[in-house]
C-alpha cells in the first residue's frame, strides 16, 4: 500500500518534472507524428529541409532575441536591422550599377562583413542607450525600429538592390552536404550560443544581471557591459539574418523583415524563457521557432489559409505562456 | 476575565509528505500583544497562512470569538475581523493614501464615480484616531517604510479588524520609526484589539509583548506571560537546546591599522566621516534610519559617486569606483536587503555562490564547473547550509540559510575586509549565532570587520568599538567598555 501510494507520487512529480523541462519539447514531438499521419509530404526529407530553411532566419533572430530577454530587456529593431544589414550589404555585391555602391561589386566576404558591421552598430546604439541613459529597452528599439526601416530606405532610394552576385548568394541558396546554407548558419549560431550561455563566463553574467542586477553590480559584474553587449549580440545577428534573406531572395528589399521581432519575441517567448529576465534556454527558443514554423508548414500543407495561420499562431503563443503559468503555479 | 479573539487548536497541515505543522495552537485575548515566536521553519507562516485563509488546513480548529470558523479565502478571513500587516507591504505607490486604503470597496457617488471627498473624510478620521500623522492624500510613493506600514495599520482598521498580525513589521525599520510603532501597537492595545506579533528580534518581544507562544518543528511548544519568562529560556525553547551564550565572540583586535577613512562624503549628505578599524576587529557603525550608515558601505564599495575624503587600506590610499575594484582590493560587501540586492533569486545555490568570483572559477571565457561545483561545496559546508544540492534555487531556502549563501559568495573571494549591514535581518535565533561565529572566527583569523546593525542587543553583543553616526555626520565613538544602550541611542538620536 505504502509502495504503491509512494510510487504514484514518484511518478507524479517526475512527470511534473519533465513536463516542465520538456513539455514544448513535446508539444513539438505531437505536432510532428499528427502532421506525419495526416500528411504523406510532411515527413519528406526534402520538406523538412524546406521547414528548417524556414526556420533558420526566425532562428537566427530569436536567438539574440533570448539573450536580450534573458536580461529583462527586448529587441524591437530586429526586423528593420535585417532590411538594414541586407541592403547594405547588398549594395556592396550587386552587379546593377544603379543600385551599387561605388565601386561594387566586392568580393562576398567584404559585403558579409560590412552587413554585420551594420547590425553590430545598430545594437551597440541600442545597447548605449539603454545602458548608458536608461531609457526603457522598449523605447529605445522602439525608435531604432523606425530609425533604421528610414534609414534603409533612404540608403536604397526606395528601391531594391536587385541582382547579387552568385558568391553572395551561397549564403541564402546553396547547400553543404546537401544541408542548405542557412540551416548551416543557424546550427552554428544555435551551438555556440548554447554554449556561450551554458558554459560561458558571460553567460553567468548574463543570467545574473537578468535574475537581479543589484545582485550582480554588487557582486562585482559590469550590468551595463553585459547589456551593452547582449543588444549588440542581437544586433550582429539581425544583420546576418538580414544578409541570409537577401542571398536567399535574390535581391535586398527596402520591406524586409517588417514584423519579424514579433516572430523572434514568439518564438523566445514559446521556448519559455521569462520576460521577467534570468530564466530561459537557447534549447527552448531553437523548439519554439521551430514549433512556429513546423505548424505554418503543416497548415500549409494541410491547404489551410494564411490568416488562418496567423490567428493559429497568436493562439499558439498565448497557450505556451498559459502553460508556463500553470506549471509554476503546481511547482 | 478578558475575551478570548482568537483560538486554534491542532491545527495540522501538509505539503507534499512533509508536515510543515503538525500541531498549532494559539489563544489570542482582547487587548494583548502576543508574540509568535519560532526558527524559520517552525510553522508560524503556515500557521499565519491557514489563519488568513490563504491555505486550508488539513485538521484542527479555528475559534473566532467563541465560534468556529472555516476560511475558504482572504477575503473570509477580513470579513472575520482578522487582518495582517505582512513583511513586505504592496501598496500601490502611483495611488493616494486613501485610495490605498479604500482600495476596492470606495465609497461610490452618483453614476458609479468614486466620492473621493468621503473617502478622504473617513480615511482621515482613522488616522485622527490613531494618531498619525500623515495625509490622506500624500502618495503612497512619497511615504518612508514605515509610515506605510502605519497606513496598512488603519487599512486593518478601516476593515474593523479585531485581530491584527504583524509579520515581522520592524525589520526595515530604524530605532526612531520602530518607537513610532510600537505607540501605535499600545494605542491599538488599549482600544480592545488582539495582536499577533511576529518577529525574530527578542528584545522587541520583550519591550512590546504581553504573552508568548512558541512553535518548534510545525508543534507548540509552550506558551505563557512575557513576565514570567526569562530570555534565555526563551530562546532555549525557540531552538529547542540550551544555549549557553546568544553571541559568540572570540576575537582580539590588534594595533595594526587595515581600514582607514577620512573626511569621506557620500551621496550629497553624508559628510565628512572618520573612523579606522583594526585587524581582528569589529567595529560597528550604528546610527538611526537614514544616519548615513548604508552610503558609508556604498561609498567604499564603489556602488555610489567618489565625493571627496579619502580611503586608506593597508597603508595604502585607494581610489575605489567599482564593486569589481574594491573586491579585488579585498572587501566584501552583505547587503541589508538580502532579496533586492543580495541574492539571484532565480539562480541556484551553486551559481550564487560563485558570482562574485567568476573571474578564478573560469579558464579564459569557458566556466570551470568542476571548480565551481567544488567551490560551492566548500562553502555549503563552512557555513552548514542546509540544501540537499547546490542546484535547487536558492529562492526555496530559509531566510538564515539564504544569508548564508550570501556569506558564502563573499568569503568564497577571500576577503580581508567584511562590510556587513544588517548581516542577521530576518534570520531566526540559531542561525544568528552561526552568524556570528563566522564573524568572530574571520576576526580572529586577522580579518577586518565593520558591521551596521539596528538591533542594539547585537551592537553591545558583538562591537569591539562603535562609531555612532547622525544625520550623515559621525556623533560619536565609544570602545566597547563604556558601551551601553543608553549611550548609543543618546548619541544617534
Amino acid at each position: 500500500m505504502l509502495a504503491a501510494s509512494g510510487s504514484s507520487r514518484d511518478y507524479k512529480a517526475l512527470a511534473a518534472k519533465y513536463g516542465q523541462k520538456y513539455g514544448i519539447l513535446l508539444a513539438l514531438v505531437l505536432v510532428c507524428v499528427v502532421l506525419t499521419f495526416a500528411n504523406e509530404y510532411f515527413l519528406t526529407t526534402r520538406n523538412i529541409l524546406n521547414v528548417l530553411r524556414q526556420t533558420s532566419i526566425n532562428g537566427i533572430l530569436a536567438i539574440g532575441m533570448t539573450f536580450v530577454i534573458l536580461t529583462r530587456g527586448i529587441d524591437l529593431s530586429v526586423g528593420s536591422v535585417v532590411a538594414l544589414a541586407g541592403i547594405v550589404a547588398a549594395s556592396m555585391a550587386t552587379t546593377s550599377q544603379a543600385a551599387a555602391f561605388m565601386g561594387a561589386p566586392y568580393p562576398a566576404a567584404i559585403a558579409f562583413a560590412v552587413g554585420i558591421g551594420v547590425g553590430l552598430i545598430c545594437g551597440w546604439v541600442n545597447g548605449i542607450v539603454v545602458a548608458r541613459f536608461n531609457v526603457p529597452a522598449f523605447v529605445t528599439t522602439l525608435g531604432m525600429l523606425s530609425a533604421a526601416r528610414g534609414l534603409t530606405l533612404l540608403y536604397a532610394g526606395g528601391q531594391p538592390v536587385p541582382a547579387l552576385t552568385d558568391s553572395f548568394r551561397f549564403i541564402g541558396r546553396d547547400d553543404i552536404f546537401g544541408i542548405p546554407m542557412p540551416v548551416v548558419l543557424f546550427a552554428l549560431v544555435f551551438i555556440v550560443s548554447y554554449w556561450v550561455l551554458s558554459s560561458s563566463r558571460f553567460g553567468r553574467r548574463v543570467y545574473a544581471v537578468g535574475g537581479n542586477p543589484h545582485a550582480a553590480r554588487v557582486s562585482g559584474i559590469n550590468v551595463r557591459r553585459v547589456i551593452m553587449t547582449v543588444y549588440i549580440i542581437s544586433g550582429g545577428l539581425a544583420g546576418l539574418a538580414g544578409m541570409i534573406l537577401a542571398a536567399r531572395t535574390g535581391s535586398a528589399l527596402t520591406q524586409a523583415g517588417i514584423a519579424y521581432e514579433l516572430d523572434a519575441i514568439a518564438a523566445v517567448v514559446i521556448g519559455g524563457t521569462s520576460l521577467l529576465g534570468g530564466v530561459g534556454r537557447v534549447t527552448g527558443t531553437l523548439i519554439g521557432a521551430l514549433l512556429i514554423a513546423v505548424v505554418n508548414n503543416g497548415l500549409d500543407l494541410m491547404g489551410v489559409e494564411s490568416y488562418y495561420q496567423q490567428v493559429i499562431k497568436g493562439a499558439l503563443i498565448v497557450a505556451a505562456v498559459m502553460l508556463d503559468q500553470a506549471r509554476q503555479k503546481n511547482a | 476575565m478578558t475575551q478570548t479573539l482568537l483560538e486554534v487548536m491542532g491545527l495540522k497541515k501538509h505539503f507534499g509528505g512533509v508536515a510543515a505543522l503538525s500541531d498549532g495552537r494559539f489563544t489570542l485575548k482582547a487587548g494583548s500583544v502576543h508574540a509568535l515566536c519560532g526558527g524559520n521553519g517552525a510553522g508560524k507562516s503556515t500557521f499565519l497562512t491557514i489563519v488568513m485563509g490563504i491555505q486550508q488546513r488539513d485538521a484542527g480548529v479555528i475559534k473566532v470569538q467563541g465560534k468556529e470558523v472555516v476560511f475558504d479565502k482572504p477575503s473570509d478571513a477580513l470579513a472575520a475581523g482578522i487582518s495582517i500587516i505582512e513583511q513586505e507591504l504592496s501598496p500601490v505607490p502611483a495611488m493616494t493614501v486613501a485610495e490605498n486604503m479604500f482600495l476596492g470597496r470606495e465609497p461610490v457617488a452618483a453614476f458609479g464615480r468614486v466620492d473621493f471627498a468621503t473617502m478622504n473624510h473617513n480615511a482621515q478620521a482613522i488616522l485622527d484616531e490613531l494618531q498619525f500623522d500623515i495625509s490622506p492624500k500624500s502618495l503612497m510613493m512619497d511615504l518612508t517604510v514605515a509610515e506605510l506600514q502605519l497606513v496598512e495599520i488603519a487599512k486593518s482598521l478601516s476593515y474593523d479588524a479585531e485581530v491584527i498580525i504583524m509579520d515581522e513589521p520592524t525589520s526595515a525599520l530604524g530605532g526612531a520609526e520602530v518607537d513610532q510603532l510600537f505607540t501605535a501597537i499600545e494605542r491599538l492595545k488599549a482600544a480592545g484589539k488582539g495582536i499577533i506579533y511576529v518577529s525574530h528580534r527578542l528584545s522587541e518581544i520583550f519591550e512590546i509583548a504581553d504573552s508568548y507562544t512558541v512553535f518548534r518543528d510545525g508543534c507548540f511548544v509552550g506558551e505563557g506571560e512575557i513576565s514570567d519568562v526569562s530570555r534565555q529560556d526563551l530562546i532555549q525553547m525557540i531552538v529547542g537546546r540550551p544555549m549557553t551564550e546568544e553571541f559568540v565572540k572570540e576575537n582580539t583586535p590588534t594595533d595594526e591599522v587595515t581600514l582607514t577613512v577620512t573626511g569621506l562624503n557620500a551621496k550629497d549628505w553624508v559628510k565628512d566621516v572618520s573612523f579606522n578599524v583594526h585587524r581582528g576587529e569589529i567595529v560597528a557603525l550604528y546610527g538611526l534610519m537614514g544616519s548615513g550608515r548604508s552610503e558609508i558601505f556604498e561609498r567604499l564599495f564603489g556602488l555610489s559617486e567618489d565625493k571627496g575624503g579619502e580611503i586608506t587600506l593597508f597603508g595604502e590610499t585607494v581610489r575605489i569606483n567599482s564593486p569589481s575594484e574594491a573586491i579585488a582590493k579585498g572587501l566584501a560587501f552583505v547587503t541589508e536587503d538580502r532579496k533586492g540586492s543580495g541574492l539571484v533569486l532565480s539562480g541556484d545555490v551553486r551559481s550564487n555562490i560563485c558570482l562574485a568570483q567568476l573571474d578564478l572559477l573560469s579558464t579564459g571565457p569557458a566556466m570551470n564547473s568542476y571548480r565551481e561545483a567544488a567551490a560551492a561545496s566548500r562553502m555549503i559546508d563552512m557555513f552548514k547550509i542546509k540544501t540537499t544540492s547546490d542546484r535547487l534555487p536558492v529562492s526555496g531556502l530559509s531566510g538564515g540559510n539564504q544569508q548564508k549563501v550570501v556569506l558564502g559568495k563573499w568569503f568564497l573571494t577571500a576577503p580581508k575586509v567584511l562590510l556587513l549591514d544588517e548581516p542577521t535581518r530576518g534570520v531566526d535565533v540559531g542561525a544568528k549565532r552561526e552568524i556570528y561565529r563566522v564573524m568572530s572566527n574571520f576576526a580572529q583569523s586577522g580579518g577586518t570587520v565593520v558591521m551596521i546593525s539596528s538591533e542594539t542587543d547585537e551592537v553591545l553583543g558583538m562591537a569591539d568599538r562603535v562609531v555612532v553616526m547622525r544625520d550623515g555626520r559621525v556623533s560619536g565613538e565609544l570602545v566597547r567598555s563604556e558601551l551601553k544602550a543608553e549611550t548609543l541611542l543618546h548619541l544617534a538620536a
